[in-house]
This record gives structure tokens, sequence and C-alpha cells, in this order.
């Protein structure tokens, strides 16, 4: 086995520091070091979008992120994104239009649409659906899902 | 009839919502044990092969493991016939399914598994375990594994031919024939017969979450297991039936399942990690690889279709004959059964001949997958219906509906129809402004479809207590795949006159409820919903007798309406007689163990606009419309969530997806990446609509949703392309190299 790495980074806000070996990627640093299980392994070779979360405001799928690469970064993980008690506004969205289903690759849905919306606060139908492509569903047909995104979009800028 | 409810047709949020929606759920793999070891499964990189020698020395001595496991570790299993809740199968078949013996039937065939301190150090181990092979040559289509001299995957398959054992040693596992009237006869009747061969591709349920599954083999003999999985009690029965060991002894906790589709049905990974467990003393967890999911778990059968139907010139259907080769994949099962039943199972034609035939290959067992057998069969029929309607002149949905199964029509495998909405949904169709609206575009073209699915009843089990405040606590055993808490709470809440918030839900493990089988065949709102009827009837009974003991009369002297219990005057509603429990005879538990007839099958229809580039052959849906009779939707908005994601799925299977095999049996594309999952870019937006002909079998007139809306689309797709590009494709994947040499070649 590889002698382990001290990594400090800051994960939804609060400092954070784990011991991991070379190989090992953040999603498997932040389900089975830090018990943050909220983001989902899909596929674990960047094809399905499960295990998407933010890294320096960028979306990244964690299964193609080293954990060792965390070092100094800013990540944002599904578990980071209500403000304490009180869900995001995609949070309330996804269960008000019935976005999800089985509900595994909502976790990655919601931080990628989050990251959009961040940016641009009204995103066109096309242009949802462009920034998504990465996130496979197989439940909803993702009508519900561009539909909850598009409601929570009009309730960030009222 | 119209029946006015006060939670029916409403859409709370789903009580496990705030969970999904933070990462705070938790499914399979999220499961953390103290001392949990990681697993790893070694996989045949060969389709065929008799397995001479597996040394595991190597794994074993690499630090970190902790044990090893093959075949020679499970009992033997004997020729012990059981029955799991998919029909009777040979235990030696689940179980070499799970671990191979003597023989790797397909490449990916699990033949050891490894536990080690982490998944890394356990998969190193298995790629150092040895394994001597004497390859065999493999067969990969039901029509090539059908020919004399084919290589035979079990030499102790005897082919099964119209209910007998034959002497036969094929890969035939079961010719059947269903037939009713005098097909010879009627298409003597007929002025226009049109007969075609249609080739579908294997294609995979493609849940996002692979297959998992953790177990402790405790010290004192019980096997606990944690996994995501539609049926509890399957993985139970299996579980134990494989490990030998008495039922209850083996404990199932269901997780949180992320997607299933009928995929996960099967058991795969419990009984190694149950073996890795008791030699190891540790509980083992094991995750499958995508690739994993594609090689080794059940993908829906491939198969090739010859459907033939004639009419009159009216229009009318005389006589339909039809013979489907299904490949089950490894192990016999390929749900030809269902496929045959389906195929002709939207029209009333008198004289119909149906053979099936389920053909093991050199593939992954086949699963069910969503109306298992019933979109291949679909595919075919509605093709052949559609170039009938053109031929004749007659509109699509016109023909249709001139043929449609109504109440009495007899199936060709039997049964004649109680009320069903096959009209009604083909009168939505007629009606829908979809399909009245110009096309708008040049390369464009619309197709419609229609299926069938019977869905299905079996044993469930639901207990509600009653608190203190007013609301209910309520415990099921059916794993929640797409709302079903919430819907089966809102039948209790219906039933108990309270919100559906008031209702808390619960799914729990094989210890903690009765016997329920999967979550599948569209039962669960229906069955499950029944169950937890039952249990709040009960419950209604019960708080009568409390009720009438406070007012000293008789409990059938007090009314209950609209959550309200009353008598001469006097009322109260249900949570304050909830309130009272306490002083009236203490704590009030309801039950309900339910195994319903009554079942209503469910009609679906599609129509499908796609735009063909005519330089690459690329189809664009650009739009889609899903029609289904339901019964009674009892949250509609998860009803439309069942019918826009089986759309899609079959908008896949109509236009990319594909178990791409080399001719030594590889998977070529076991990736997201390579096998194509339709994304949000690829589609527009799926419209619904929601036909509602009540189940006369069901307390609330529910039929089940979850199955028939995957059955019209590629039909409906394959129409579609038809007059927008002009070539009638009868192989799925309609991709576009397909649709460009079906092009060239006009």
């Amino acid at each position: 086995m590889e002698r382990k790495v001290h990594v400090q980074t800051t994960i939804n806000g609060e400092p954070a520091e784990f011991l991991c070996e070379p190989r090992q990627s953040l999603l498997e640093c932040l389900r089975d070091i830090l018990n943050l299980t909220g983001t989902k392994e899909g596929c674990n070779d960047g094809n399905c979008g499960a295990c998407t979360v933010t890294m320096d405001g960028r979306i990244v799928t964690s299964c193609l992120v080293l954990g060792v690469e965390a070092e100094g970064a800013e990540i944002t993980t599904i578990e980071g994104i209500a403000r304490g008690n009180e869900l995001h506004p995609l949070q309330k969205a996804f269960l008000e239009e019935a976005a999800l289903q089985c509900g595994i690759c909502t976790p990655g849905f919601i931080v990628a649409a989050k990251a959009l919306l961040d940016q641009e606060p009204h995103p066109t139908e096309e242009r949802i659906r462009w920034w998504l492509a990465n996130n496979l569903c197989r439940c909803t047909g993702y009508d519900k899902i561009v539909k909850a995104v598009q409601k929570a979009a009009q309730e960030v800028t009222l | 009839m119209s029946t006015q409810y006060n939670v029916i047709g409403t859409r709370p949020i789903r009580h496990d919502g705030a969970d999904k929606v933070t990462g705070r759920a938790l499914y399979g793999a999220d499961i953390q044990l103290n001392g949990l070891l990681h697993g790893a499964i070694l996989r045949s990189p060969h389709a065929h092969a008799r397995i001479k020698r597996i040394d595991t020395s190597k794994a074993e001595a690499l630090p970190g493991v902790k044990a090893v496991a093959t075949a020679a570790d499970f009992p033997a299993a004997g020729d012990k016939i059981v029955d799991l809740g998919e029909g009777a199968t040979p235990l030696s078949y689940i179980r070499g399914n799970v671990l191979a013996q003597g023989k790797v039937l397909y490449r990916g065939h699990a033949i050891a598994g490894v536990a080690a301190t982490s998944a890394h150090i356990a998969e190193e181990a298995a790629s150092l375990i040895e394994v001597e092979y004497e390859v065999l040559p493999c067969t990969l289509t039901a029509p090539d594994a059908m020919k004399d001299g084919a290589p035979i995957l079990h030499e102790d398959l005897h082919m099964q031919e119209f209910g007998k054992k034959t002497d036969k040693v094929n890969n035939v596992a079961d010719h059947f024939r269903f037939s009713i009237g005098d097909a010879e006869k009627g298409f003597e009747e007929a002025d226009l017969i049109i007969e075609r061969e249609f080739h579908t591709s294997t294609v995979h349920q493609g849940y996002i979450e692979p297959h998992n599954a953790t177990v402790l083999w405790n010290n004192d003999g019980r096997v606990q297991v944690w996994t995501s999985t539609q049926g509890s009690f399957v993985v139970r029965d299996t579980t134990a039936c494989i490990l030998d060991l008495p039922v209850a002894q083996v404990k199932v906790t269901p997780m949180e399942i992320g997607g299933g589709f009928g995929g996960k049905i099967p058991v795969y990974l419990e009984p190694v990690a149950a073996v890795l467990s008791k030699k190891s003393g540790r509980p083992v967890k094991i995750v499958m690889t995508r690739k994993d999911v594609f090689e080794a778990s059940g993908p829906t059968p491939g198969s090739y279709i010859r459907a033939k139907i004639g009419a009159k010139r009216d229009g009318t259907f005389t006589a339909a004959q039809a013979y489907l080769a299904y490949e089950a994949g490894a192990y016999p099962g390929a749900m030809v059964g269902p496929g045959a039943m389906c195929i002709f199972a939207a029209y009333d034609i008198k004289n119909v001949t149906v053979d099936g035939y389920d053909v093991v290959v050199n593939k992954p067992s086949t699963a069910a997958y969503r109306a298992p057998g019933a979109t291949n069969a679909a595919f075919a029929a509605e093709s052949v219906v559609d170039e009938i309607a053109e031929k004749l002149g007659i509109d699509p949905v016109d023909i249709r509906l001139k043929n449609a199964a109504k109440e009495g029509t007899q199936r060709v495998d039997g049964p004649k129809y109680r009320r069903v909405g096959c009209v009604e949904v083909l009168q939505a169709i007629k009606a829908s402004e979809h399909y009245n609206a110009p096309l708008g575009g040049p390369n464009r073209g619309r197709g419609i479809g229609i299926g069938f699915w019977f869905n299905v009843g079996l044993p469930s089990s639901c207990t509600i207590s009653v608190n203190a405040d007013g609301s209910v606590n309520l415990v099921e055993g059916s794993t929640d795949i797409g709302g079903t808490r919430t819907s089966i709470a809102m039948q209790a809440a219906e039933v108990l006159g309270i919100p559906a918030e008031q209702v808390h839900p619960s799914v729990v493990d094989t210890d903690s409820i009765g016997f329920t089988a999967v979550t599948g065949g569209s039962r669960t709102t229906f069955a499950t919903g029944w169950a937890a009827i039952e249990a709040a009837r009960d419950i209604v009974r019960q708080m009568k007798e409390r009720a009438a003991k406070l007012w000293e009369t008789e409990p059938a002297e007090v009314n209950f309406e609209n959550g309200v219990f009353s008598k001469n005057g006097k009322s109260m509603p249900f949570a304050e007689l909830a309130s009272k429990i306490g002083e009236t005879g203490g704590p009030i538990v309801g039950r309900g163990a339910v195994n319903p007839r009554g079942v209503g099958g469910s009609f679906a229809g599609a129509i499908a606009d796609v735009e063909v580039d005519p330089e690459t052959g690329k189809t664009q849906v650009v739009r889609f419309t899903s029609i289904q009779d339901v019964g009674k939707a009892i949250h509609p908005a998860y009803v439309e969530g069942q019918m826009q994601g089986g759309s899609v799925q079959g908008i896949g299977w109509g236009l990319n997806e594909e178990y791409y095999m080399d001719t030594t049996g590889t998977m070529r594309n076991s990736s997201l990446l390579d096998y194509r999952m339709p994304t949000a870019l690829d589609l527009p937006m799926i419209e619904t609509i929601i036909v509602e002909v009540p189940n006369p079998g069901h307390p609330f007139g529910v039929r089940g949703v979850g199955e028939a809306n995957i059955v019209p689309p590629p039909a409906a797709l394959a129409n579609a392309i038809h007059q927008a590009a002009g070539v009638r494709l009868r192989t799925l994947p309609m991709k576009p190299s397909t649709i460009m040499e079906a092009v060239w070649a006009k």
C-alpha cells in the first residue's frame, strides 16, 4: 500500500482534512473517508454525472478527480446546497415538480443545476438541457427535471 | 361514475423527498459498518469456456486479503427446482449464474470473489487468481444458436416442446404455441397479407446505481443483508436457497434503490458476500463496476420476430401469426411468453397463432425490463399494422380503432379482457392536439404505436399504527423506486380521511413486515396500496369500537365519513378520537395482507414526431406524447413521471441503445459513454395524456402505470421515420447507419 497523503481542503464552507492513498479518487474520499455519501457513484468513469460536485466553482465529476487534488480547493457537495434547515430553491422545485423518482441521480443534477443558475440566472430550456447533458437520469425522461430548474430559476430571481 | 376523493388525485410532496434532495437518503452502497471489508469479483474474459483449474493462492497471499470464495464454497445444489417469484427454475441455474461452476457461459460470468481491507486491494487480488480455461466456440443470437451444429451451452438442457420434455439437446429451452381460431382460414379471408421479419438488439435497463450488496454472517449464524433490490424477500429466499439455510435465518434490509426497471430482481452478489463474510468473520460490501453491470447483470433479450397480419379491404384484421425467438442469455427464461401473449394483445382478432422460442446464447442471463418481452413484440406488430394502414389508405388510428381490443376480446393465450381502455387510449390519441398539429418542417414524420401490459397482483403486507396526535405510521415491504411510499400512503390517507402528510410510511426489513412480492409488474401502487387500504379499514373498524365505547353504543351504530366519526349528532374527528385511544383500550394497529386478483391490464400509446437528417441519418425526436390508461392516477405527477420515463427508455431502445458485440462475445461498448442512453439534450419535453378507465378489480380503480408506456415508442418511431425518410426499418436500434443503408438501398 502506498503511504497515505495528508490533504487540507474546504468542503461545504468548512475546513476539512483527511488522509488518502494517492490512487483514491475524490469521490472515494468524500464517500468512504469523510462519510459524505450524498455524492453517488454511477459509473466511476465520468460518464453519468451522479458524482458531480463543484471544485472552486466549476462542476467536476469527482470520480475523475484524485483526492490529493482537493488540496487547497473549495469543494461543494450536495450536503452543502441547503442553507441550514432551509432547502435551496432547486431542492424545493425538484420536490414540487416531482423531478426525481429513484433519486440516485438527483444530488448530481442539483449540484450541476445550481452551478448553472449561479452564473446564468435565466437559462433557456435548450441551455438547461445542454448544461445537464452530462448528468444521466434513467427514470424521469428529464421533462420534470428541466421544468424544476426553470421553476427554480424564477424563484432565484424573485 | 364520478367519485370525489380528498387525497387521491392530488400531488403531495413525497415523504422521502427531503432525504433525497439533500443527499441524506442511504442507498445500498452508502452503508458503512464497523470492520467492513470490500469485495471484488473475478469475471470471465471468455464468452464460453470450460474452467479447468482455479488457483487462488496468490490472491490469498496478498496483504490485506481476508477471504476468497469460489463456487466450491456453496453447498451442493443438486437438481432442486425452486420458485423464487419468477417461475420454476433449477437452483443450479440461479446458483451457477452467481458463481460459475464447470463452465463460463458469457463474458463477465462471475468466477470468484475476494474480500479485502480496501476495494483496490480486492481488485488487485482478483486479478491474481489464476484460471485455466478451455475456450469453446460461442453463439450470440437466437437464429444462430438454433442452427444445427451450434455450440451447446447446457449439455443437460432438454428442449421442452408444447409443454413436454423432448430428447433433443439444443439451445432451445422451450418452444410453445398459443392459438385461437384458425389462422390459416383467417388468412384466406384476407384481401391483404403483410408478413415481415424483425431483429432487435440486446439492451440494458440502465439504472444509474450499480448492483451492490453488504452482508454480515453473524456469530449466531444469522445472515444480515443490506442491498438495493426490487424485492427484499426475493433476495432473502434466493440467498437462503443458495446457502441452504432456513429462510428466516437471512434478514434483508432494503436500502434506497437507484433504479431497477426489472433488472434489480435477480440476485448476483449477496451469496458471494455472505460466503466471504463467513470466511472472514467481518461484514463484506461488494459494488459492481459499470462494466460489470453491462456484462454481467441482466439485460433484456435481443430477438428475432416474424409477424404476419391479414386484413380485409375495409381494414378488418382477419388473422395474425407470429414467430418469436428471444435470447435468454446464458440460462433459460427469455420472457418470450409475455412477448407472445402481448404481440397482438391490442387487437380483437379471431384467428391467431403465435410460436415462441426461449433460446440460450452466450450473453448475460437476461432479466425483466419494464413490460418484459412486450416492447420487442409491439415493434414488430405495430410496424406491420402501420404498413397495412398505409397500403389500404386508412388512417393509422382508425385502423387500430376498428380492430381494438375491448371488454370480452379473447387474447391468444386464452383469457378474455374485463373492462380495458384500449379504445379510450386510441380516442385520446385521435383527439389530441399533437396528432392534429402540422409537422412543422421538412424531413419530418409522425408515427403512432400502441401496446399492452398485463400488470400483476401478488402478495403484499402492510401495518398501520395510530399515533395519539392523529397521524399514523405505515409500515410496508415494497421498496420504493419511484414514489410508491407516497402513492401507498395516499390510499391509506383516503380511507382514514386524513391528509397524506399525516401518514408516515416506512419500508422495512424482512423481519419486520409480512411477505411482500417484488416492486415490479406495475403492482406496488395496486397491491401494496390495497394492503394499505385493508390496514386502514381495519383501523376504522377498531376506532368505531372506541367511539362506541365513548358514546355507549354499538360499533355498528357509528358512522365514519371524511375523517369524522359520528352518531346521533355527536361527532369526533379522527385526530380527536386518536388522542383518546389510550383511555379507550390502548394501541390501535391495523393490518392488511393481500394477494389480490382483479389485476387490470394497461394499454398505452405513443405519438412520435421525428426529423431525420437526410445526409447523416440522425433522428431527432421533435415532439413526443405518451398516452396511457392507468385506471386511476393516485399521484398524477408520479404517474406522468412513469409515462415520461418509460417513453424515454423506449426512445433509447428505438434509436440508440444496443449491446455491440464482437464475434468473440465481447461487448465493445460497455460504458455509459458508448452505450448511449438518451441525455437531456437529445429530447423534447415528453407530453402525457392520462386516460382513466377505472379497474373494476381495485377499490380505487388502480391498474398500475410502470410498464405499458415503454411498449409503443420503438414502433411509433419506426412509423415516424418511415414518413420522414421513406424507409421502413425492421431492426433495432434505428441508428443513423441503419437508416442511411436503408435509404441508399432504396
